[in-house]
């Protein structure tokens, strides 16, 4: 029988600035069977998105498919009209896209856009179509599957928008699916619930599958066989138990080792004094309220000590007020209650009235350094400015010290006249990085720094910044998402969950059970480079509740372990843990035990 | 999303508030005094003051003003210094001669102006979004009195298809309406198309980058659908306000167009008022255009809260 899916010598060209078409993707070849998932696994410029958009027969402005072929049952893609296009997307393929949030549309409703597809290509009655859609929704483990089509795009979380997205795809029944990192934008905690309705209905109704990725160990969950792509050439291709035990290539041997992070730093914090010491931190937005809380309040009461040299990792899903607390140290959002000392010194709240002594040493890096660094200056405009401004260094003292800057990133001094755009994503991050350093600060605050980056790329710049911390006697605090990055670089690490502090302890306590329940959470929803682990991990729900009450314990509607009558009603108290952390738990360190799973690698 | 409609409505009637203490303002500091200047040579110290005194010029600022603001409520202008008619009443004369070649004209351009600008973005890059962004930016630049004088001449004066008075007296016909109405309703959309097409072909390019776009032509939507049912509805907001700016200039900007066609509205009114020191007639010609402003701007935002559902549903 022929393979459902054939793509053949498959080529895609880009105009570059220069107005030169260059190939971006060259020579891609693969055929699937039916019902097979396939994964396209690289890291980003590896051309994996414009195969997929291409299966679709589709490629982005600036793009055009050059040649090859590409084959779906009988049909020739490259070969349809316009108009035949039409007809085949949707109907015959379909696609989940990276950030559901930006691919629904703001002002229609959820039903309209699911069932649009079923409805355009004339497979389904608009009552068919949304019996169907109720279907799916139910088979996606979506809450409240008749009404949710009713809502519009902003009122339904990340999580529920993208398995709305995977109904969309479904709807007309297509023979083929193309999922595009379809949950690298979600939370831990969120990803394994998707993943495992994802899995469910594709295997369930034998769709064929295409998943684009960039994460092994999603794709080692998902597919049957996995396609390694670099810079638009295979590498790599085959079944992915064998991908994942014996790699040929050396590209696909050097993924795997990234996804498995080396540990950086000590295992507990060093014997320093305290650098930074937060007290009793309290803070939100919105108007102050009588009791001197905001009406939004995002963190509360939170304590915690950076000693000189040391590295504090914050880890929480979306909304847990980790971005906030670097905000409120920044002096960006001033507390609403508590203090931050700084070497003894309590800290004033807000920007305004802080020295530039204060602004000195703490450096705020941000996320994204696409948008911190300014487009229109020169590298060295954009280091030099601070060094202007900390240190009133001009002239040739001015350039000597953007250079040892550059050095200190391990960039090399040509950079210096160079553009921001002109960068890759990387060196960016690392300009980013150097433009704190300008200050000499004493604390860095690093807001995850490298969530936007490659495995690979992402891994150099953790080292770097492991570096320099012992080079330069530096203190960070690093917030993440990512247990794996926080463990990797932190000597002690502190867990937020809807900005209270849950647990608190080194990093060698946080690798040993027992856990609090969210930490738990979080621990074993970080999916493990093997196969069959989405279907061993089973599915933590906490005990049904109804949604006008707030808990005392925030984190009771969703813990395995809550105790309904204690959780909800009373306030969990602090305890310490003979691992040496603190958590906020109700439960005895001994249930905490019995229900923990066996630590990860 | 009633407390926030709320919220802006209430917004517009402060607005008007501080607008009306700003006409009043502003006229009590024209040079100049209505009392002399009705009198003339003949004006003698008592004569002067006994007139003032008669037309409430001698109260004090604040209290001509109270008096003034309640008048307006009441929907009493007071009376035309220059000849004693009620204002009200020179107004109503007036107001639906220019509400008539406003409607007129609205009801061409907007329709037009949008298609125009919706098929632009459609086609955007394409012979026709170039032939429509030069043919508006020229249009645009060409001042009115010259549109309407040249409008005049090749229709009126050369092929005598057109009247070229436009006295909105006795219409009786379809044909008589269109008419007297060609011309400066011609004359008034070449101004008001042009800002209307650029604004609403500049909302549809820029959410038909958004990647919801991109989704929606890979489910296979054809052209049409995506601008109209995908893109045209986030780009409402945007296109409201261009075209209530738009047409806020029928009302207040129009003197030229009126005096051209020696048309009997409101704006010629005002300039008249002006000449002759008839301060009630020029408060009351401001405030109605002010007003008329304010509530198409406000019914824009309206619009745009009523078409976002994130406002919507709040």
């Amino acid at each position: 029988m022929a393979p459902q899916l054939e793509v053949r010598d498959l080529e895609v060209r880009a105009r570059n600035a220069a107005g030169e078409e260059v190939p971006i993707v060259r020579g891609a070849s693969f055929a699937l069977e039916k019902g097979e998932v396939l994964a396209l696994i690289g890291e980003s410029g590896s051309g994996k998105t414009t195969i997929a958009l291409s299966l679709l027969g589709y490629a982005r402005p600036g793009c055009r498919i050059a040649g090859g072929s590409i084959r779906l049952g009988e049909t020739d893609v490259l070969a349809l009209s316009r108009r035949e296009l039409r007809h085949f997307r949707g109907r015959r393929v379909s696609y989940v896209a990276q950030s559901a949030a930006a691919a629904f549309n703001p002002s229609r409703t959820v039903m309209a856009q699911v069932t649009e597809m079923a409805l355009l290509h004339g497979v389904a009655s608009r009552e068919a179509a949304e019996r169907r859609a109720v279907d799916l929704f139910r088979a996606l483990a979506l809450p409240d599957p008749e009404g949710i089509g009713a809502r519009y795009p902003h009122q339904v979380s990340g999580g529920q928008l993208q398995r709305l997205m995977a109904a969309m795809a479904l709807i007309a029944e297509p023979e083929l699916v193309v999922l595009d990192e379809p949950t690298t934008a979600l939370d831990v905690t969120t990803q394994i619930e998707v993943l495992r309705a994802f899995k469910q209905v594709v295997k369930g109704s034998g769709t064929t599958a295409v998943y684009v990725s960039h994460d092994l160990a999603v794709v080692a969950q998902m597919a049957d066989r996995i396609l390694v792509l670099r810079n638009g050439e295979m590498q790599e291709t085959g079944p992915t138990a064998r991908i994942l035990a014996a790699p040929e290539n050396a590209y696909t041997q050097s993924l795997l080792a990234a996804a498995d992070p080396v540990p950086r730093g000590a295992e507990a914090p060093p014997e320093t004094e305290p650098l930074l010491t937060v007290r009793g931190l309290s803070a939100g937005y919105g108007r102050t309220g009588a009791d001197g809380m905001p009406a939004v309040p995002v963190l509360r009461d939170i304590d915690f000590t950076i000693r000189r040299g040391s590295s504090l990792g914050v880890i929480g899903e979306s909304g847990s007020g980790k971005s906030t607390l670097a905000r409120v140290i920044a002096g960006l959002l001033p507390a609403a209650r508590g203090e931050v000392l700084l070497d003894g010194q309590a800290l004033p709240p807000a920007l305004a009235q802080r020295t530039p002594s204060h602004l000195r040493r703490i450096q705020l890096v941000f996320q994204s350094a696409d948008t911190a660094l300014n487009p229109r200056r020169s590298v060295a405009g954009i280091l030099g400015r601070p060094i202007e401004f900390f240190h009133g260094a001009r002239g040739a003292d001015r350039d000597r010290r953007v250079r040892r800057l550059l050095d200190l990133v391990q960039l090399p001094a040509a950079l210096a006249d160079r553009h921001p755009g002109e960068l890759s994503g990387g060196q960016k991050q690392r300009v980013n990085l150097a433009r704190a350093l300008a200050a000499e600060p004493d604390l860095i605050l690093c807001d995850e720094v490298t969530s936007a980056l490659d495995t690979v790329v992402g891994a150099a710049i953790l080292d770097l910044m492991d570096e320099l911390r012992r080079e330069l006697g530096l203190s960070t605090m690093f917030i993440s998402h990512d247990l794996h990055t926080v463990r990797s670089v932190c000597d002690e690490v502190m867990v937020l969950y809807a900005g209270e502090r849950v647990e608190a302890g080194s990093r060698r306590a946080i690798q040993e059970a027992p856990w609090h329940p969210y930490t738990e959470l979080l621990i074993s929803s970080v999916p493990e480079l093997r196969q069959g682990w989405l279907e061993e991990r089973g599915s933590v729900r906490g005990p049904e509740v109804t949604e006008t009450s707030k808990p005392a314990c925030a984190f009771f509607p969703r813990c395995g372990l809550a105790i309904p009558g204690t959780c909800d009603l009373v306030a969990p108290p602090r305890r310490m843990l003979s691992k040496g952390a603190e958590i906020l738990c109700h439960r005895e360190e001994a249930d905490l035990l019995r229900a923990a799973i066996p630590a990860g690698p | 999303m009633l407390r926030l409609v709320a919220a802006r409505l209430g917004l517009g009637i402060v607005s008007l508030l501080l607008v009306s203490l700003a006409i009043f303002a502003i006229t009590s500091l024209l040079p100049g005094d209505a009392a002399e200047e009705l009198l003339g040579q003949y004006a003698t110290r008592e004569t002067v003051a006994g007139l003032r005194a008669q037309l409430g010029l001698d109260l004090p600022g604040h209290v001509r003003y109270l008096h003034w603001l309640g008048g307006l409520i009441t929907g009493d202008f007071g009376r035309s210094l220059a000849n004693g008619v009620p204002v009200a009443q020179l107004i109503g004369s007036r107001l639906p001669n220019s509400l008539m070649l406003a409607a007129a004209t609205a009801a061409v351009s907007v329709p037009l102006a949008l298609t125009i600008g919706i098929t632009a973005a459609m086609w955007r890059g394409g012979a026709y979004d170039r032939a429509v962004s030069m043919l508006t930016l020229s249009v645009v630049s060409v001042p009115e009195f010259l549109v309407a004088t040249a409008a005049v001449i090749v229709f009126a004066v050369h092929l005598r298809w057109l009247s070229a008075l436009s006295a909105a007296t006795d219409i009786t016909s379809v044909a008589q309406f269109f008419r007297v109405f060609a011309l400066p309703v011609f004359s008034l959309c070449c101004v008001i198309i042009a800002q209307m097409v650029r604004m609403t072909r500049a909302a549809i390019i820029d959410q038909l980058r958004a990647p919801y776009v991109e989704m929606a032509v890979l489910k296979g939507v054809g052209p049409f659908r995506v601008v109209l049912r995908h893109a045209l509805p986030n780009a409402i907001g945007p296109i409201a306000n261009a075209v209530a700016l738009s047409l806020s200039y029928l009302l207040g900007g129009v003197i030229i167009v009126e005096t051209i066609f020696n048309y009997p509205g409101i704006a010629k009114l005002m300039v008249d008022g002006v000449a002759t020191r008839d301060l009630p007639v020029v408060q009351a010609c401001a405030m109605i255009f002010c007003a008329a402003y304010l509530v198409l701007v406000t019914t824009a935002d309206v619009v745009a809260i009523l078409a976002n559902p994130r406002l919507r549903h709040r």
